[in-house]
């Protein structure tokens, strides 16, 4: 009887992918394939183009991932090498309690501690973060961003300035929303290399960063690997955030500080309003971000499988 | 290191017990002599233990700057959503533009319903699908697909469960309901029980499972009276982080539930085939006005959200500290 429950997983996927595709049918007849490369939105003239969308999505997504990447696993080192259990432990050596049977328990306690808010943080809704994002990072970093603009506008990423929502705020906030998931796995990761293999590099002589560069990280890199790659099909479905902070103009452009437009940002502003003529469009749109993000997840438990695997087989 | 005594030249015509004397010959002398300790000690004049030191630097002041927005989020939601916290806003509906006071009630009551209409969906499904993954053999090609589009599944970007929704609900009963945001939340919820009630169930020692059958009991009485129990504390860690990722999700509510001013039983009688409010679509909704009352509206209801998700959050960990114990 379990036998059919399970048959409903595989089923509702297949579901996901036919009824979004279906709906999408008149628009992609009506539009083909041109569909992708055109640069126009305008549901009064019937013209539609999402290349614009796509450009933001994967822009605005690897820019995230570039800076959550960098970030998130320097913080994973930080948490699996146990330097703040140290530093905890230094300064208990100085008020001599390091061994007191309360006070002596405290550097595991505060690794743990920490560990387990950076991962409750994954559990904010995005939405919070959209509305953090709106009203405390925009109207912190514009005079900053402005700076930027007035002093290197000749450099193509700078070239607008920033007036509200814009392309390096969505960035900003997508960045530090996936950071807990590029923490998370890289941590696991690191924490799961077999010790003898640390112990081996001490032996030879190997200080503490050259076992972390030569050592841990090539042993842990699938892992890591794995995880950033879910970290990207977190970024390129992220809707609520970028909805709220990456301005929906339909552009086409390099610049940070310019407002532009995601494929999940456009489902999310125009469904609610669409008209019978346009509900296909967004169904087509739709479909092009499932296809993206499910080649993107598909790879990333590819290659996560992969990384167990060869972990078990150890 | 250059007054180090040199090894020994084995030279060709050495047989090799000969070169073994040499070697202890110069060990028996003292295999400490001539090391200078100096060269030995941490110096930062040294390239690697200087890289070394550095490189810690820069990765704790990374750990630092990436932590600093991480928590600057939780503050400002206490400081901005704190301020305007009270009873009435956690019961009354909310404001027209321009009008002072309100609530977000309804929201939070509409959110609750979605929610547990979802988790009465999902749980079934979810944790008799992990049942099966948990029995199957391991070669099981239909397992290894189940297991793998529920993994799929899980990065399945939450708006698109929205249009999915949309379009099979939504057009389909001609309306906006919390029926139809239940369903779309409904598909984030199941890859997450799965995926946890498998490991769950997996976990439970094989022992148990076997004197159960050898007692003669049937497949499902062992799946009913053994397994479930034993394995239920991993569960419904499972279920609650579930829950806690359903409520927080905004995008597939947008155009499913949409939102309403009014409660779910304002006509009279109680109707889940109507539009419904929720806190995430909420926040959304007032963040975007320019009236002053609905922005701290959306504050405090963001507040209460983070409070809900990471409370049910907690309750799901403790749990799982239960299973770890036993």
């Amino acid at each position: 009887m379990t036998f059919f429950f399970a048959g409903f997983t595989i089923l509702l996927m297949a579901l996901l992918v036919v009824e979004i595709g279906v709906k999408a049918i008149p628009a992609f007849r009506e539009y083909g394939l041109h569909f992708l490369w055109g640069r126009v939105w305008d549901p009064n003239k019937d013209v539609f183009g999402i290349l614009p969308e796509i450009w933001g999505t994967l822009y605005t997504s690897l820019l995230a991932l570039f800076f959550g990447t960098i970030f998130g696993v320097a913080a994973a080192l930080f948490l699996s090498e146990g330097y703040l259990g140290e530093a905890v432990f230094r300064m208990l050596k100085l008020v001599n309690l390091h061994f007191h049977p309360f006070w002596g328990k405290l550097p595991q306690r505060t690794e743990a501690l920490l560990k387990n808010m950076i991962e409750l943080l994954a559990a904010v809704p995005s939405v919070v973060y959209g509305l953090w994002g709106l009203f405390v990072v925009i109207p912190l970093i514009r005079p900053y961003c402005n700076w930027l603009h007035d002093r290197m506008g000749w450099f193509p990423l700078f070239s607008t300035d920033l007036s509200g929502p814009g392309i390096f705020p969505a960035v900003f906030v997508l960045a530090i929303m996936i950071l807990p998931t590029i923490t998370a796995i890289s941590r696991d990761a690191l924490v799961s290399v077999p010790p003898k293999l640390r112990m081996a590099a001490y032996g030879l002589g190997a200080t503490r960063w050259e076992t972390i560069l030569g050592v841990l990280l090539p042993t842990a890199s699938r892992g890591i690997f794995g995880g950033i790659v879910l970290a990207f099909g977190r970024a390129l479905g992220e809707t609520m955030a970028l909805a709220m902070l990456v301005g929906n103009a339909n552009r086409l452009t390099v610049s940070l500080f310019s407002p532009a437009d995601t494929l999940a940002a456009l489902l999310a502003n125009n469904f609610p309003e669409a008209g019978a003529k346009e509900i296909p469009v967004l169904m087509y749109a739709a479909l092009v971000l499932l296809a993206i993000t499910l080649v993107v997840n598909i790879f990333g438990a590819v290659v996560l499988e992969r990384a167990a695997g060869k972990a078990t087989a150890k | 290191m250059s007054n180090v005594t040199p090894m020994p030249a084995r030279e060709p015509e050495d047989s090799g017990s000969q070169f073994i004397h040499k070697m202890e010959a110069i060990a028996e002398k003292n295999p400490l002599e001539g090391v200078n300790f100096d060269d030995l000690e941490i110096s930062l004049y040294r390239p690697r233990t200087a890289l070394s030191l550095m490189l810690t630097w820069i990765v704790t002041a990374m750990t630092l700057a990436a932590l600093i927005p991480l928590f600057a989020v939780l503050w400002m939601l206490i400081w901005r959503g704190g301020k305007k916290l009270s009873l009435a806003l956690l019961t009354q509906l909310p404001p027209a533009p321009l009008e002072q006071g309100g609530g977000f009630g309804n929201a939070i009551l509409g959110t609750v319903i979605m929610v547990a209409i979802a988790t009465l969906i999902t749980v079934p499904l979810g944790v008799l699908t992990g049942v099966f993954l948990a029995q199957a053999p391991t070669n099981s090609r239909l397992a290894g697909a189940v297991r793998f589009s529920s993994k799929v599944l899980t990065g399945f970007p939450s708006i698109l469960a929205g249009v999915f929704a949309y379009g099979a609900i939504v057009l389909a009963t001609g309306g906006y309901s919390a029926i139809a945001g239940a369903i779309a939340l409904s598909i984030l919820m199941l890859p997450t029980i799965i995926l946890t009630s498998e490991s769950a169930i997996s976990m439970v020692p094989a022992r148990m499972k076997e004197a159960s059958i050898g007692m003669g009991a049937t497949g499902a009485q062992t799946v009913w009276m053994v397994l479930l129990p034993t394995a239920a504390p991993g569960i419904l860690t499972g279920v609650m982080l579930a829950i806690a990722r359903a409520a927080g999700e905004t995008a597939p509510l947008l155009f499913t539930a949409l939102f309403s001013n009014y409660w779910l039983a304002s006509g009279g009688h109680f109707n889940v085939m109507q539009p419904t409010a929720s806190l995430a679509v909420l926040i959304y909704n007032f963040s975007g006005m320019p009236f002053k009352n609905q922005v701290e509206l959306a504050w405090a209801a963001a507040l209460v959200l983070v409070v809900l998700v990471l409370i049910t959050n907690l309750i799901g960990q403790s749990f799982s500290r239960q299973q770890v114990q036993q």
